[in-house]
């Protein structure tokens, strides 16, 4: 008895703690989100619990023009930020692997942007992408203005229909140099001798990396896709740091923010948080089912 | 190197001494301290609050003034501190809100005494103007001291900029605002400059009151009043009208501003704390001479209506010491309190018998205004709309944007109205 106690106490012990915050910081907190997310419960202040409404408020809000807005500008993001740091990474990967002088250099130079938060991005890309055009332009605008290249000056981020591509560009600056490493390391995983056998049995370089290596790389382009995609549908920061609270840039964070801390509306916000949490689940589950199946193989 | 390390050596006495003192006398000090809490923190700001703070400290010696001021402009992270506050029940013994519809969560939520007794202590009824009493009282009770009045229907021009498009003065009207947009806007300057999403909402009331005059606008806020009126319709036409007119939109209102000082742009319309970002020297402002470099008026049609935003103090219910939140509100309610922090915070006092010498250049014509106007409240600035419905007129704002719809405005505004009105 005592000898088998031993054997997995102290273990207990060791991760108990966190097994503890866990439970009550991340799924204790989650469950009262979701709890708040089915009462009636508008109003900050006044001592009313709520009363259980079931999926009301979940059904409701996609009534609300805002909602809807704020959903299109996320899946607008969401592709060309995770389309774009995912082509530019795989393409910076591809450049270095085929041996660079200086790579470290190069390597620590795409890196750096990841060092930055996404609120000094944002404050560096609102000036950068400032809407003003022709003799008002400043920033990129200016850059294109200088070089003669008047078309390509637009609206940025305030452009009505496409502005949220535009918010994707600094997430891509930022976040491809890691998307790169990504890559480099799945790259550098495919063993040597599997290209030379591809090239003795008659591949041309392109086609030992349609398949070979691309089909070997899988695994990391799978991480990269879902590293990238809970970052794009929660964004929140560099939404902020760019345009603040404005329709014009609206994602569900930012709708989160200001339905509780400017409407004073908790069961509202808790309905936005609650479909944040399940855009992410959906993107993430099923990885770690097809991570679980690897393990049991 | 010896004496460096005697005198940190003493250093380290002096404030171990200095801890002693303060903890032995916290004991018998702790009921007597007045917790007030508040977002003025900035310049301007925070020294009209050390002013009157001396004030009270000098009538009060037995309380001790515990500053829990919060950092953050419009009191945006105070104000999310507070909410936590109230729901535990642990307030402050008073607290900083915007008069009006803003207190009517803590009011509905039973946070809030009634001051009457201290209005007919203090016979404040004489001394605020009779409009304000009735706009800031719900159902006959009053929950707040009004310490200091904005103005948000103000127009900010640069004279040369409209010179230069042949405009003489501040258009009185909105039909002549907008013809003055146009004749500025073939001079190739920025007819009317505006700042981020707020901003425009911040037009928005300028232009309704302007469109639908003062006792219309004042009815909207009335329970069942007619947000899908013609006259609405009207008012919102003019809102698109002169948004289509409007620059670049600017981070926020501060750029905006420039641009009228910098006669990159014609107009503006912003609230009073503008004169100060106008007029004040270089590190807190730009540095520009009124009636020159820019001049103001009354925000188009609005001339004899002062839109108003107030900020004041209040008495949560279970203040740990009421006496003292009491002694504080009556130092804030008093003309000397309101004659010591409003010249510092550029704002006007909003008592009528106020020490008119004080006030200068900006502020002496708004308190002019002020003591014969008839007043309106302001949208943005928490007067009229409450929160929730406030935050709707933001999002239809925000929404109108980008569609420009007129029609699908007022729809989003009827029924902001009919979902929040109090």
């Amino acid at each position: 008895m005592t000898t088998r106690v031993r054997r997995w106490l102290p273990g207990l012990l060791l991760v108990s703690p966190s097994i503890v915050l866990i439970a009550v910081f991340v799924y204790g907190l989650l469950g009262w989100n979701f709890k708040v997310a089915m009462t009636d419960k508008h109003n900050e202040i006044a001592e009313i619990p709520g009363n259980f409404v079931g999926l009301e408020n979940f059904v409701s809000i996609w009534s609300e023009e805002r909602w809807g807005l704020s959903v299109r500008h996320s899946i607008i993001f969401t592709a060309v930020f995770v389309g774009g740091a995912l082509v530019l990474g795989w393409f910076l990967a591809f450049l270095m692997e085929k041996g660079i002088r200086g790579e470290g250099g190069f390597r620590a130079i795409y890196l750096f942007p990841m060092a930055i938060s996404f609120i000094a991005t944002g404050v560096v890309w609102r000036w950068l992408m400032n809407s003003a055009t022709g003799e008002r332009a400043v920033g990129l605008n200016r850059l294109f203005g200088y070089l003669g290249m008047d078309f390509l000056q637009w609206q940025w981020f305030r452009d009505p229909d496409w502005g949220m591509a535009a918010m994707a560009v600094p997430a891509v600056w930022q976040m491809s140099g890691y998307i790169m490493a990504l890559f480099l390391a799945g790259f550098r995983g495919v063993p040597e001798e599997l290209r030379e056998a591809a090239r003795v049995d008659g591949c041309n370089e392109w086609q030992v990396y349609r398949r070979v290596i691309l089909p070997m790389l899988r695994p990391v382009t799978l991480s990269a896709l879902i590293i990238l995609g809970h970052i794009s549908l929660k964004v929140f920061d560099l939404v902020v740091a760019v345009s603040g609270k404005q329709i014009i840039t609206d994602v569900p964070a930012t709708f989160m923010w200001t339905a509780v801390f400017d409407a004073h509306d908790p069961a509202k916000g808790a309905t936005i948080a609650a479909y944040i949490v399940l855009s992410v689940v959906i993107f993430i589950v099923p990885y770690l089912i097809w991570n679980a199946r690897k393990g049991n193989r | 190197m010896a004496a460096v390390a005697v005198s940190v050596a003493s250093l380290l006495t002096l404030t171990a001494c200095g801890g002693d003192a303060k903890e032995s006398g916290g004991g018998e000090a702790a009921h007597k301290k007045v917790e007030v809490f508040s977002w003025w923190t900035g310049p301007g700001e925070a020294d009209g609050l050390k002013a009157m703070r001396e004030i009270f400290a000098k009538q009060n010696p037995d309380f001790e003034f515990f500053d829990a001021a919060v950092a953050g402009g419009s009191g945006d992270q105070a104000r999310a501190l507070l909410s936590s506050k109230l729901q535990a029940n642990q307030p402050p013994d008073t607290f900083q809100g915007h008069a009006g519809a803003e207190l009517q969560g803590y009011i509905e939520g039973g946070k809030l005494e009634s001051l009457n007794f201290l209005y007919d202590e203090l016979k404040l009824k004489d001394a605020f103007p009779q409009q304000l009493i009735d706009q800031i009282s719900v159902q006959g009770q009053i929950y707040s001291v009004p310490v200091n009045i904005h103005r948000s229907n103000v127009l900010w021009y640069n004279p040369s900029v409209l010179k230069e498009a042949g405009v003489d003065g501040a258009p009185a009207t909105i039909d002549e605002f907008v013809a003055d947009l146009e004749k500025v806007k073939k001079t190739g300057k920025i007819p009317l400059s505006i700042g981020s999403q707020w901003t425009v909402v911040h037009l928005l009331e300028s232009v309704l009151l302007g469109s639908l005059g003062t006792d219309a606008y004042n009815q909207l806020w009335a329970p069942n009043a007619d947000w899908s009126s013609a006259e609405v319709t009207k008012a919102l036409e003019n809102f698109k009208a002169i948004l289509s007119y409007a620059g670049t939109p600017q981070e926020d209102w501060q750029p905006a501003a420039k641009q009228v000082a910098d006669g990159e742009a014609a107009f503006n319309i912003m609230g009073d704390w503008a004169y100060g970002y106008f007029h004040n020297p270089p590190e807190g402002g730009l540095g520009k001479e009124s009636h020159k470099d820019f001049d103001w008026a009354a925000s188009p049609g609005t001339d004899g209506t002062f839109m108003w935003l107030s900020d004041s103090f209040t008495l949560p219910k279970g203040a740990p010491n009421r006496d003292g939140a009491i002694a504080w509100l009556k130092v804030a309610a008093s003309k000397e309190g309101q004659d010591a922090f409003n010249p510092l915070k550029g704002s006007i006092p909003a008592r009528t018998d106020a020490d008119k010498s004080l006030y200068q250049d900006y502020l002496s014509w708004s308190l002019e205004e002020w003591s014969k106007d008839k007043l309106a409240g302001s949208i943005q600035h928490g007067v009229v709309a409450n929160d929730a419905w406030r935050s709707a007129i933001n999002d239809a704002v925000g929404l109108f944007q980008q569609s420009q719809d007129v029609a699908k405005l007022q729809e989003a505004l009827v029924s902001a109205a009919k979902n929040n009105n109090q």
